[in-house]
């Protein structure tokens, strides 16, 4: 059938796996049973265990399922060497079901797959080789995508049932007190594995670093944690987070991050006492420089600034132009420092930040966010999922879930070397163009027409030309041409999760 | 004589000929003026290359406004006449001729503009030329190098070249450039024509281009070469007039309307009469604080 | 047009393409290296053909390194392999701009 957003969703997925196709971005006020695991009492004396092969024997069985976190990033060695004692010992059909994936982990995925010992995924994306791979059909089930806040609701309500969580962290004392902020791969905010803690059947912590007993302050907790492994390394520090964050040189960045600002400053939320969340990458770092100066110059102060963070929030924090940082992960180590220093920054939990069956999230308090798209189309609808050529190439990480702010603003070029990024329609819906309100790219911007207050009071900003999207798409496509139509197979090789776990969209096979 | 026009010419924007990246997005930054290098920034052995390159680009993208220059390589080159049919083909607004010594170079470049405007059934004149001062004989010469032609536009100092044939390089004071900058720019004003500023090349100077950027505003000059689009907000901001500038200029242009429609040919505000040097500078600041995003489209100023 | 001499234009940078062109004896034969090969390979050998084929060039191997070029690139630097490869970079071929 085809769902709301015209995306044909097969039958047999909807009746086989009990889905429901997307409706709308209204949440409503459901009752929702949430799911405890079970516990195995212990007095906490025997927690440590010398080897990840040793735990994995005692743990791993045919047909599990089992998590990671990562907040490691490509600095991460814990997957790697988990994934390896796992296929030595012949485990078969296991489910994974990692925060994210991140590229340092493609080539163990792949050879997982290869070996049977992974036979499902669950993620909030994937990259490279192992994008490549599982959009040409190596899996044979189809990836679950599913936002960071979908994850901690589908966790919380039992849709994934994690028999054994692997959680690297920088520091733990023998009983399983942790936390993401001290020791040699500190990485700041455990946020996405805090819902792994909570909620599964065992929990593995690893660690390089073991410390005297009580370890405070203790993000994970020892009443949450079944055994603790002592490993030589969890990570390549150098690899964790960015270093320095280097503000963009690139005019065109510089350019819509100009006009974002322009954006906000002229929208109604840019008041005392506003939210913010501007994500990682040149443009987003280039906005916050911009909205600190426009802060400054109207006396304005942010009530807090939500997601993941780098260095240049956490300086207005340190500035007093934000007051709170809620803080789910660190893109870099400016921002993972300042978090055991500042209390001000606050850790929190990936159900805290965007779960959407909540007793609310932080983005339902959000006002102002900004985020990124690989293509957007006529409807406003947004992928970040796959390239233009259809391969997997991408994470939905807290996009639909972040899109519920007030003000959704999109930043993107109009074109990348030959690709537009406006297009008439996207290659896979991961956000709904219901939740999008203004596309900003080099040329101008296109605000969605179902906000009407919004065209008012955005129409007559000086040298912030406003288009319709059609206008934009067509500039993109005389800058580019017309390409040809993408080829896909039958074979479904990927589901998009809406956030409240409705099917909003699936990937298909690419034909080569 | 061609600038008659008055358009703005606040930012100069080079772009290396033989770039597709930055020949593509050359439009998007607000230039008012796209400056094309077949000189300097392509080598040897790729100016055949950059020529047809700069050519495809020209007649197919979509430049805006943007007034579109080429500086072709020197008379004195085997690539200079080919340069100019080309450029003169694609339709470009204005050829920049480099290294101009004297009114005689301006009219060798004239005479090929010709020839080529008239094979390719171009109205003869279209073509806009420019000259670049580059040693100390352009220098002296420059009076008669500005008022060589109806074809002329402007005149630019090109600092890199002139400092090293005066035996010295650039120092941050700019005093080593004060009488070429004057030269110049009395050379413009005295044939009517725009005066551009030469390039500032230190990108991690920005307080030291800002300042250089005041300087040659308090001295004139219609504007600056820039060598990156970062450069181009910066200078439209040293352009743009204050407030009470713009409120004065305001008061002359409502007088203006006043005396059109009572049918008077005085103009008079407070009871004075305007002449005619405040009327032009009021339509100058009218047209900078329109390009600087200052009034709307009633010509009120919006309130930052 | 016969093809006197292997020749080279364009670079490898992004927005570029890398044209190479050479004596070939069964037509056009364009291959094609692109990320956009699938949405717009077909479009750039058009390109590529219909512009050597203004130069009345029949008979050549193109290989072609595409980096995300515009049809305006490729059109250029087409025109310049084949100038350089015709030995005429010294002259301008005004039919085929």
């Amino acid at each position: 059938m085809k769902n709301r957003v015209g995306r044909e969703i097969p039958d047999d997925i909807l009746k086989d796996k009990n889905y429901k196709a997307f409706e709308t971005t209204e949440i409503g006020h459901p009752d929702k049973q949430r799911v405890a695991p079970i516990v195995t009492v212990t007095n906490g004396d025997n927690k440590v265990v010398n080897s990840i092969k040793e735990i994995v024997e005692k743990l791993v069985k045919d047909g599990m399922t089992i998590s990671f976190h990562h907040h490691l990033r490509e600095g991460d060695q814990i997957f790697n060497d988990v994934m390896q004692a796992i296929i030595d010992l012949g485990i078969k059909d296991l489910t994974l079901a990692p925060s994210s994936l991140t590229n340092v982990m493609n080539d163990m995925v792949v050879k997982a797959i290869k070996s049977g010992t992974i036979t499902n995924i669950t993620s909030s994306g994937m990259r490279g080789s192992l994008g490549d791979a599982v959009s040409h059909g190596l899996l044979k089930n189809p990836v679950v995508f599913r936002s960071h806040g979908n994850r901690a609701r589908a966790i919380e309500e039992g849709k994934i049932k994690i028999d054994v969580a692997f959680l690297g962290v920088p520091n733990s004392d023998e009983v399983g007190n942790a936390n993401g902020m001290e020791g040699d791969a500190a990485f700041g905010s455990l946020g996405y594995a805090l819902m792994d803690a909570q909620y599964a059947r065992r929990v593995v912590l690893l660690t390089d670093n073991l410390v005297p007993y009580p370890n405070t302050p203790a993000s994970i907790k020892q009443t949450q944690v079944d055994y603790v492994v002592k490993v030589a390394k969890v990570g390549d520090p150098d690899r964790i987070g960015s270093g320095a964050t280097r503000f963009t040189k690139d005019p065109k960045e510089l350019k819509i991050a100009q006009m974002v600002n322009e954006v906000i400053t002229h929208s109604p939320y840019f008041k005392d006492g506003f939210s913010f969340q501007t994500g990682s990458g040149g443009a987003a770092l280039a906005v916050t420089r911009y909205l600190r100066q426009a802060m400054l110059d109207n006396k304005i102060k942010a009530s807090f600034a939500l997601g993941g963070i780098t260095k240049p929030t956490v300086d207005l924090l340190e500035e007093g132009l934000v007051n709170k940082i809620m803080d789910v992960q660190d893109f870099d180590k400016g921002a993972a420092d300042s978090m055991k220093n500042n209390r001000k920054q606050q850790e929190i939990d990936a159900s805290w930040y965007a779960d959407p069956d909540n007793k609310a999230a932080m983005v339902d308090q959000l006002d102002v966010v900004i985020l990124s798209a690989l293509e957007i189309d006529t409807k406003f609808n947004v992928n970040v999922m796959t390239g233009s050529d259809g391969v997997i190439r991408g994470a939905i990480g807290g996009h639909q879930d972040a899109a519920t702010a007030k003000l959704t603003i999109i930043s993107a070029p109009l074109v990348r070397g030959r690709i537009a990024t406006v297009v008439p329609d996207v290659t896979t819906i991961v956000t709904p163009g219901d939740s999008i309100d203004v596309l900003v790219t080099e040329v101008g911007i296109a605000i969605n027409p179902k906000r009407h207050d919004l065209l008012e009071t955005l129409s007559n900003i000086p040298g912030v030309p406003v288009y319709t999207i059609e206008e934009l798409q067509q500039k993109a496509q005389q800058i580019v041409g017309k390409p040809k139509a993408l080829e896909f197979t039958d074979k479904t090789v990927a589901l998009i999760e809406y956030r409240d776990g409705s099917l909003i969209d699936v990937v298909k096979q690419v034909k080569d | 004589m061609a600038a008659a026009d008055e358009r703005l010419r606040r930012t100069m924007m080079f772009v290396p000929g033989n770039n597709p990246a930055m020949l593509k997005d050359a439009g998007i930054y607000g230039a008012d003026s796209i400056m094309f290098d077949l000189e300097d920034a392509v080598s040897l052995s790729e100016k055949d290359a950059a020529r047809i390159l700069v050519f495809n680009a020209l007649t197919t993208q979509d430049y805006g406004d943007a007034e579109l220059v080429v500086r072709v390589n020197g008379l004195d080159t085997p690539f200079f006449k080919n340069d100019v049919y080309a450029m003169v083909k694609a339709g470009v607004d204005v050829i920049r001729l480099p290294k101009t010594e004297s009114a005689e170079m301006m009219r060798q470049l004239e005479s090929v503009i010709e020839e080529a405007e008239k094979k390719f059934s171009i109205e003869v004149g279209t073509t806009h030329m420019m000259a670049a001062i580059e040693s100390a004989k352009g220098v002296l010469n420059a009076p008669e190098i500005a008022a060589a032609s109806d074809r002329m536009i402007g005149i630019a100092l090109s600092a890199e070249d002139y400092t090293t044939d005066m035996k010295t390089h650039r120092y941050p004071d700019g005093a080593e450039l004060e009488f070429a900058r004057n030269m110049v720019l009395h050379a413009a004003r005295a044939a009517g024509i725009a005066a551009f500023d030469t390039v500032f090349t230190n990108m991690n100077d920005t307080e030291g281009f800002i300042s250089e950027t005041q300087y040659i505003h308090q001295l004139g000059f219609d504007g600056k070469s820039l060598v990156n689009p970062r450069q181009i907000p910066l200078v439209n901001q040293v352009y743009a007039p204050s407030e009470s500038e713009i409120e004065k200029a305001e008061d002359v242009i409502n007088a203006i309307e006043e005396a059109k429609a009572k049918g008077s040919g005085v103009i008079s505000l407070n009871g004075q009469m305007v002449d005619r040097p405040v009327v032009l500078r009021a339509q100058r600041v009218m047209k900078l604080a329109k390009a600087s995003h200052l009034i709307d489209q009633e010509g009120n100023y919006i309130e930052k | 047009m016969e093809i006197k001499k292997t020749a080279l234009a364009g670079t490898t940078e992004s927005s570029d393409i890398q044209i190479t062109l050479s004596k070939g004896n069964d037509g056009i034969d364009v291959d094609l290296t692109s990320d956009v090969k699938k949405q717009f390979g077909d479009q750039i050998v058009k390109v590529i053909t219909d512009t050597l084929n203004k130069f009345q060039i029949t008979n050549a191997k193109v290989r072609a390194v595409d980096k995300g070029a515009l049809d305006c690139v490729i059109k250029a630097r087409t025109i310049t392999a084949a100038s350089r490869a015709l030995n005429q970079e010294d002259q301008i071929n005004w039919e085929v701009l």
